[in-house]
């Protein structure tokens, strides 16, 4: 790994200087991991007395259970969802910011202030405007014909959640994107504009695939967005339900684990949201040293 | 723009304005509710013109709050959320700050270990490993402490990958020229690295600021105490209960006040923001 | 001021590459020495061990008769000027100026003095509040000198100070650090790669080599007198034509060269196209390029026979024609015998 041409040839200081991120990282990172590792092959007799060491009991239960499978089912139709709207329209926002000049700048700061909001305020907020009762859309939505319930209709519960997971990532999204944009050379447009491609041409010719470390940075970093910073948002519309249909892994952990008190199932459910985590990185990995190559 | 088509210009502008509309709307409705009387709900319909009780509402919740809901006045949950981002991305700097200086300038055993063992906290969100960092925290008495609050939090690779990041920048050269003028490793970095990373810091501060505001999942399990509520959580515990008994008004207030100071953060340094955020993510 | 001894010294890097094997060398005090070599040939590395920000492997590096293997740079009362400046960007001229001395507890007025004595010298007064980025490349060069000259050091090390420089700055500049090395008559030693430079500054030029020196001497003698076949190479411009001796045999008056002589370098400058009427060899060769420099011509030419490429640098209007076959005169004075296989000197 990198370091300095010259070093300083101090042989304590380093040390001391790492203490502090050392000591949070073990107490709060390492040795909790490793906690849900060892109590993930473990169950709990009902009154806490006694923990006996099961093997892969823990997993082998959690993918025969019904509802965990349906949990991740339901993550992967929530993951996608999110990934694909939030990115297809901060794509376009970004693209249409690209062709303007002098007005950019007060588009961009109108759209990039949702990343602030935090996830449960953003649930909040789209609880509100879909309240079956007084909201304004379930009201607009019964002119078509369409009667919103969010609290009983499954479907509309996932409708409601993606919606609200992608709203508050289109900022973040648009970041990035026009940031890709910028730095398309200008003059591979103009050649391909003189070469006589139109400007929807032009996008999906040249400056599409040009993009494309951009996007497929966001890919997953949307993925992991959608799959882990979103319990604030299921936490406040729908808090799981109804029925499970919105009750996704990072949902499932904590209720499992806080709500039904079931600990050797939710550190199971734990270590294998780690696994996914860790391919998620890696993937990422990858993909930064590819990017070194361009 | 290189030709100059109007229908297309137009439709630019027509898709910029939609996304805008898309992404305040929400906010705006919100923003409505706070300004109107609790009565003001009940004809089945949110109002969708600001009403005038704009001031009443946000003085109510700042100085007395609901306390049905068992939550303090919203000016201590405010103040709190404030303690608790400032600890969080102060915290967040000075650590990452010292170990990533650890890691690019020195060499010394077990370097690479270090490396990794920061590297692998972005591998473990609080989320994934809820229950056992809970178990920890209530083991150690932090349950219901600022101290609770905010130092699971502070580990963070991102921003030491940040500093490594930039640090390797900093040409070899002047770290020599400063060590043939007499400084040493403390005073290098005091006079010279930390005054170099001064934007950095600073776009990093506004990055960790929000996340450390904006937090929910954690301060929701490790406080009970309501002295300790943040703005973000208490919203929650307001919301469940307006939806059985509805103060709309109330809760958007709450809403506004919890959504105003990053979001103001956000747009006052927007250039700090986005430096932050497109380069803590590279 | 010192004397630099270097004794017995090696470098070798992890992984087992050796960057400097067994080097001796001593500057003396008041001498400005240039270390000259091509990239990799370890004269920044030697360097960097004289100023402590490379450890030393084997053997001893002494500043006025001190070994200072275990000290800290700061300890070593040495200055250095680096390639790309290192000025502290965030810090004035006049606080880069500083710096040094403050971390060596020098009394503010006494660094007042020095910093306002350093500024006269390299014209640099108007400038002393600014920060480095406000200044244009050749004002950051001085301050960078004169962030070495304010703390009166035991020695000076440049490490390739002007290499960021265009051309004609980079003339002037190196006039102006002869001439303040010759006032302040500080022991100093100065890497580059520039054979023109290293030329023109020295006292005493050291050629490098993978890590050995090749020779060490006045720049005319390294020039008139090159003692191997990578010095021969180095030194000079157009470099020295190398020509087997079995070619010259027969093209001319008797060769008596050297035991073991089977290479013969010819400087262009001394091949003329009249026959000089004293001992020497006839080359008959074609004009490939005829190259007008002003001063002087670089004649490109084929030699008949071996087909072997050479330049000959002849007064300027030498009067020949591109494609032409014409006798050339090297006087066997001017012949460097050279051994090819130990690529040393034979006489």
């Amino acid at each position: 790994m990198q370091t300095k041409r010259t070093i300083f040839p101090n042989k304590v200081l380093p040390y001391l200087l790492l203490v502090p991120q050392l000591a949070v990282t073990l107490v709060f990172f390492i040795w909790p991991a490793l906690q849900a590792v060892k109590s993930s092959f473990e169950r709990e007799d009902p009154f806490g007395f006694k923990t006996t060491f099961v093997w892969f009991e823990n997993y082998r239960r959690l993918f025969a259970d019904p509802n965990y499978l349906g949990s991740l089912s339901k993550t992967a139709v929530f993951a996608t969802s999110v990934t694909v709207l939030a990115m297809s329209v901060s794509l376009l926002l970004a693209v249409a910011v690209s062709r303007v000049l002098r007005t950019s700048r007060l588009y961009t700061t109108l759209l990039v202030w949702p990343y602030a909001v935090a996830p449960v305020v953003v649930g909040v907020l789209w609880w509100f405007m879909f309240n079956p009762t007084i909201g304004i859309a379930p009201y607009i939505l019964r002119g078509f014909g369409v009667d919103w319930n969010h609290r009983v209709d499954g479907v509309d519960a996932m409708l409601l959640v993606v919606m609200a997971a992608s709203w508050k990532q289109i900022s973040y999204n648009f970041l990035f994107f026009v940031a890709g944009l910028q730095s398309i050379p200008q003059s591979l447009i103009e050649a391909a504009a003189i070469d006589g491609a139109g400007p929807f041409k032009r996008f999906w010719t040249i400056v599409f695939p040009l993009l494309s470390p951009t996007t497929f940075f966001l890919l997953i970093i949307n993925i992991n967005y959608a799959m882990f910073d979103t319990f604030g948002i299921i936490d406040a519309t729908t808090q799981g339900g109804p029925a499970q249909a919105t009750n996704v892994l990072v949902y499932k952990v904590y209720s499992d684990g806080f709500l039904g008190l079931n600990i050797g199932s939710s550190s199971a459910q734990s270590v294998i949201l780690m696994i996914v985590v860790i391919a998620l990185t890696a993937v990422q990995f990858r993909y930064v040293e590819r990017r070194v190559q361009y | 723009m290189i030709e100059n088509r109007p229908i297309l210009a137009v439709l630019t502008h027509l898709v910029l304005i939609l996304g805008v509309v898309i992404v305040v709307f929400p906010v705006y409705l919100a923003f409505v509710a706070s300004t109107h009387g609790g009565g003001d709900f009940l004809r089945g319909l949110v109002p969708l013109l600001p009403g005038p009780n704009l001031f009443a509402n946000y003085e109510f919740m700042l100085t007395e709050g609901l306390t049905t809901a068992g939550a303090p006045p919203l000016w201590i949950m405010l103040l709190n959320s404030l303690i608790i981002a400032l600890v969080i991305a102060t915290g967040k700097i000075f650590i990452s700050i010292l170990s990533a200086y650890a890691i690019v300038f020195f060499k010394f055993p077990f370097r690479m270990l270090a490396f990794w063992v920061i590297f692998i906290t972005l591998m473990l969100p609080v989320e994934v490993r809820i229950m056992p960092t809970f178990k920890v925290v209530a083991d150690l008495g932090l349950l219901n402490s600022y101290a609770g609050l905010t130092i699971p939090l502070i580990a963070s690779a991102t921003a030491t990958f940040l500093f490594r990041q930039f640090f390797l920048t900093v040409p070899d050269e002047l770290m020599e020229a400063a060590r043939v003028d007499g400084a040493g490793p403390m005073k290098f970095f005091r006079d010279i690295l930390l005054p170099l990373s001064r934007t950095n810091i600073a776009a990093l501060f506004v990055i960790l600021f929000i996340y450390g505001w904006v937090q929910y999942l954690w301060p929701l399990l490790v406080t009970t105490d309501s002295r300790y509520y943040t703005i973000v959580m208490g919203i929650k515990r307001l919301a469940a209960t307006a939806d059985a008994e509805p103060q709309w008004h109330l809760v958007m207030t709450a809403v506004m006040l919890a959504m105003l100071p990053p979001v103001l953060v956000v747009i006052l340094m927007q250039r700090l923001f986005v430096k932050g955020l497109v380069e803590t993510e590279k | 001021m010192a004397s630099i001894d270097i004794s017995a010294v090696k470098k070798i890097y992890a992984g087992n590459v050796t960057a400097i094997h067994n080097l001796d060398l001593t500057i003396p005090d008041g001498e400005l020495v240039v270390l000259v070599g091509p990239s990799g040939c370890g004269k920044s590395t030697l360097l960097r061990m004289i100023a402590g920000l490379e450890t030393i492997t084997e053997g001893t590096v002494s500043i006025d008769e001190q070994v200072v293997n275990k000290k800290e740079p700061a300890e070593r009362d040495i200055a250095m000027v680096f390639q790309n400046y290192a000025l502290y960007p965030h810090m004035s001229v006049r606080g880069n100026l500083e710096y040094g001395l403050k971390n060596r507890g020098t009394p503010r007025d006494e660094i007042d003095r020095r910093v306002a004595e350093a500024a006269r010298i390299l014209e640099i007064e108007p400038f002393l509040d600014r920060r480095p980025r406000q200044l244009s490349g050749g004002q950051r060069q001085r301050v960078a000198m004169g962030r070495a000259i304010v703390r009166k050091p035991k020695a000076f090390l440049f490490d390739e100070p002007l290499s960021n420089l265009d051309a004609k700055l980079r003339g002037q500049m190196r006039i102006e650090i002869k001439r303040l090395q010759r006032s302040l008559k500080t022991t100093s030693v100065y890497v580059t790669h520039d054979q023109l430079e290293a030329m023109t500054l020295a006292d005493r030029l050291v050629v490098m080599n993978a890590g050995r020196i090749e020779q060490v001497g006045a720049p005319i003698e390294l020039y008139e007198r090159p003692a191997t076949l990578f010095v021969a190479g180095f030194i000079g411009s157009p470099p020295m034509n190398l020509i087997e001796v079995d070619y010259l045999r027969g093209r001319g008056d008797d060769l008596k060269l050297p035991e073991g002589t089977d290479l013969c370098g010819v400087r262009p400058d001394t091949i003329q196209v009249a026959d000089p009427g004293e001992p020497s060899v006839r080359l008959d060769a074609t004009i490939e390029l005829y190259e007008p420099i002003g001063g002087e011509s670089h004649l490109h030419l084929r030699l008949e026979g071996s087909g072997q490429l050479i330049v000959a640098a002849v007064p300027a209007r030498t009067a020949v024609v591109e494609g032409a076959t014409i006798p050339l005169f090297v006087r066997i004075a001017d012949l460097h015998p050279f051994n090819r296989d130990s690529g040393r000197r034979t006489d």
